[in-house]
């Protein structure tokens, strides 16, 4: 009889557990849910107030030309505010793009020693060392930047500003290059090592076995990479702001200063009046950015997952 | 034909093939080189400018004169409150999370899109955790307090609290990913053998599994909280102050001194951003820069370092491959 009474205070209580448990479980779900509900709930009353065409530019009055002029510009305390999204899109993709570029090379190259060439005692060496790395902060990472790498970039290039994209793609690479490196490693030390006896034995050098086998072997791992870093890149903040000069300008040179989406956010949601047109435009500029960072991610976990089972198989 | 190919191709090929294998070898070789000489460089750097700041003065002052002179107390004091405070309410949760993943969800569909929701909450950009802070915690969860409790404007408004409450958010995948490992190493035949001795599920959880797994644990909770200190995009627009004449602190019963967690704080990271890019007199205040960077850096330094360290004798315990 006692036996049976424990029990079954025991079964309610272990019923109550599972579900608090579940409820945890479920938790980065909910948050995620609500971080979409939250950010679009106030980015889409930006269009109770203002034209969707507005998003990309404006028919502005200009005074200097005398005629009305087709306006792509972020210029938020005007007597015509603008809102267009044109030049912080094209900020970030300025500083994003040659981010991925320079952390995927480098990062390639890493991930081929780490898992092709390198000594244990080398690894067990370098690999704490990419934590350390991403360890970080990026404020850090920011102001090491700003201090000592910007004035050595403008001596060597001889550029106009001396914060620019360039700048900014530089720190936000050594912020994304450890993670690229992590997956792209795994990628590669998950290769059956058959494959590669299968290379050597007919002949192929180490260099003909990495780019001919285990690279194309380990391909979705390092595309994964790529989109993974791409949109860490696209996200990546602090550096950004402290180092590209934050100039809003619809711009094609990589040294030109330029303002990013995430900057944008930073620089201009601390002075703006609640319930305002640009507190509006401020959430949907946040809405906009979650959304690419979403999709690649997205995009990476699938094809991480596709390359698993893969593998398992 | 691959016969014929077979026996030529080494013969061939072999000088040119040489050269560009040695070059390829010397290339990766300094590629990997890189994210050792950056990390060096930016802990040279730090050190070397911001050594000469370091005294205890520095460390125990408030800052003075339009934030020109003085110390950065109040900056270490918020940092380490705003990270306790986060690792209050994002371990317990964190820690629930794996558990459910690992003990209870299987490993089918719904384990999947869990799993997708932890490493798509890992990527979310830091600056829309701030958003979001704003957006649900003070204007949502704060102000919707206030009206229920009568309390003015008490939540809802930037605070140490709602700070901490994004930063949790943000830190919660690391926490999850790393107990997720640390509960995964548990070997699966001691949870069959607390099962087979009547122990029900839970309790082979709570005094087998989870003791066991305290070290990696331990570990995901050291690396949250380096994680959290070095911050600052979210703690922007949800508590940060730019100057705070007074400590985050107030008298419980009058007499005993607690963190208050619905006052502003002064933080680390913040003091960094500001002073390098808005402050009054951005040379002059140049060692101040320096010095709070080397503070900031020395505590994420540390606390990784440790983490990493608790991880190898982790993994070795647990018989794992340790890198």
């Amino acid at each position: 009889m006692r036996h049976r009474l424990t029990k079954k205070s025991g079964n309610f209580s272990e019923w109550l557990i599972q579900k608090l448990l579940l409820l945890a479980g479920i938790s980065s779900m909910l948050i995620m849910a609500l971080i979409f509900v939250f950010l679009f709930k106030e980015a889409v009353r930006f269009f109770f107030t203002a034209n969707p065409f507005d998003l990309i530019g404006k028919w502005v009055y200009d005074d200097w030309e005398g005629h009305y002029v087709f306006k792509m510009m972020w210029q938020s305390i005007s007597e015509v505010p603008k809102y267009s999204l044109i030049p912080l899109i094209c900020g970030s993709l300025l500083v994003a793009f040659p981010a991925t570029v320079i952390a995927g090379v480098l990062g390639l190259g890493c991930a081929i020693y780490l898992s092709e060439l390198a000594p244990s005692k080398v690894r067990e060496i370098l690999k704490p060392t990419l934590e350390l790395l991403a360890g970080i902060p990026s404020v850090v990472i920011g102001f090491v930047m700003l201090a000592f790498i910007a004035t050595f970039i403008q001596n060597t290039f001889h550029t106009k500003f001396r914060l620019n994209a360039f700048v900014g793609a530089c720190g936000v690479a050594l912020a994304v290059l450890p993670i690229m490196i992590t997956i792209a490693e795994d990628a590669m030390r998950a290769v059956p090592k058959d494959l590669r006896d299968a290379s050597y034995a007919l002949g192929a050098t180490k260099w003909q076995t990495v780019w001919g086998t285990v690279v194309p072997a380990a391909v979705s791992g390092i595309s994964a990479a790529i989109i993974l870093g791409f949109g860490r890149a696209l996200g990546e903040t602090m550096i950004v702001l402290m180092a590209t000069g934050n100039a809003a300008l619809v711009t094609g040179n990589i040294f030109s200063s330029v303002r990013t989406m995430t900057a944008n956010i930073a620089a201009e949601l601390g002075s703006v009046a609640q319930g305002s047109e640009h507190y509006y435009a401020l959430f949907l500029v946040g809405a906009v950015l979650f959304t690419f960072t979403f999709v690649l991610n997205l995009v990476s976990e699938i094809v991480l997952n596709k390359m698993r089972q893969k593998l398992r198989m | 034909m691959s016969e014929a190919l077979l026996l030529t191709l080494p013969k061939l090929t072999s000088q040119r093939v040489r050269w560009s294998e040695i070059l390829s070898d010397v290339l990766v070789r300094f590629f990997a080189l890189i994210p050792l000489s950056a990390l060096g460089f930016i802990m040279y750097m730090i050190i070397r400018k911001g050594a000469g700041t370091i005294t205890w003065s520095f460390l125990s002052q408030m800052p003075l004169n339009g934030m020109t002179e003085g110390g950065i107390f109040p900056c270490i004091f918020g940092t380490l409150a705003i990270t306790l405070l986060m690792i209050l309410m994002a371990l317990p949760l964190g820690v629930a999370a794996a558990i459910y993943l690992t003990e209870f969800a299987g490993r089918g569909f719904f384990f999947r899109v869990i799993r997708a929701a932890v490493n798509n909450l890992a990527g979310v950009p830091s600056i829309v955790f701030g958003l979001f802070g704003v957006g649900f915690f003070i204007l949502f969860v704060g102000r919707s307090f206030d009206h229920v409790l009568k309390t003015g404007m008490l939540f809802g408004q930037p605070c140490m609290l709602w700070a901490a409450a994004t930063l949790a958010v943000l830190v919660l995948p690391v926490i999850i990913v790393s107990t997720e490992e640390a509960l995964n190493a548990v070997p699966q035949s001691q949870r069959s053998a607390s099962l087979a001795l009547g122990a029900t599920k839970w309790q082979t959880i709570w005094h087998v599994v989870l003791p066991q797994a305290r070290g990696g644990i331990l570990t995901g909770a050291i690396l949250s909280i380096s994680r959290g200190a070095g911050e600052t995009a979210p703690i922007l627009f949800t508590g940060c102050a730019y100057f705070l004449p007074r400590l985050p602190v107030v008298h419980l019963f009058g007499v005993i001194p607690i963190v208050n967690p619905f006052d502003q704080f002064m933080e680390l990271s913040y003091h960094i951003f500001i002073m390098a890019t808005q402050s009054l007199d951005a040379v002059k205040t140049l060692p101040i820069q320096y010095g709070t960077t080397l503070v900031l850096i020395s505590l994420t330094f540390f606390l990784n370092f440790t983490a990493i360290i608790f991880r190898i004798h982790f993994r070795k315990k647990m018989g794992m491959v340790s890198v």
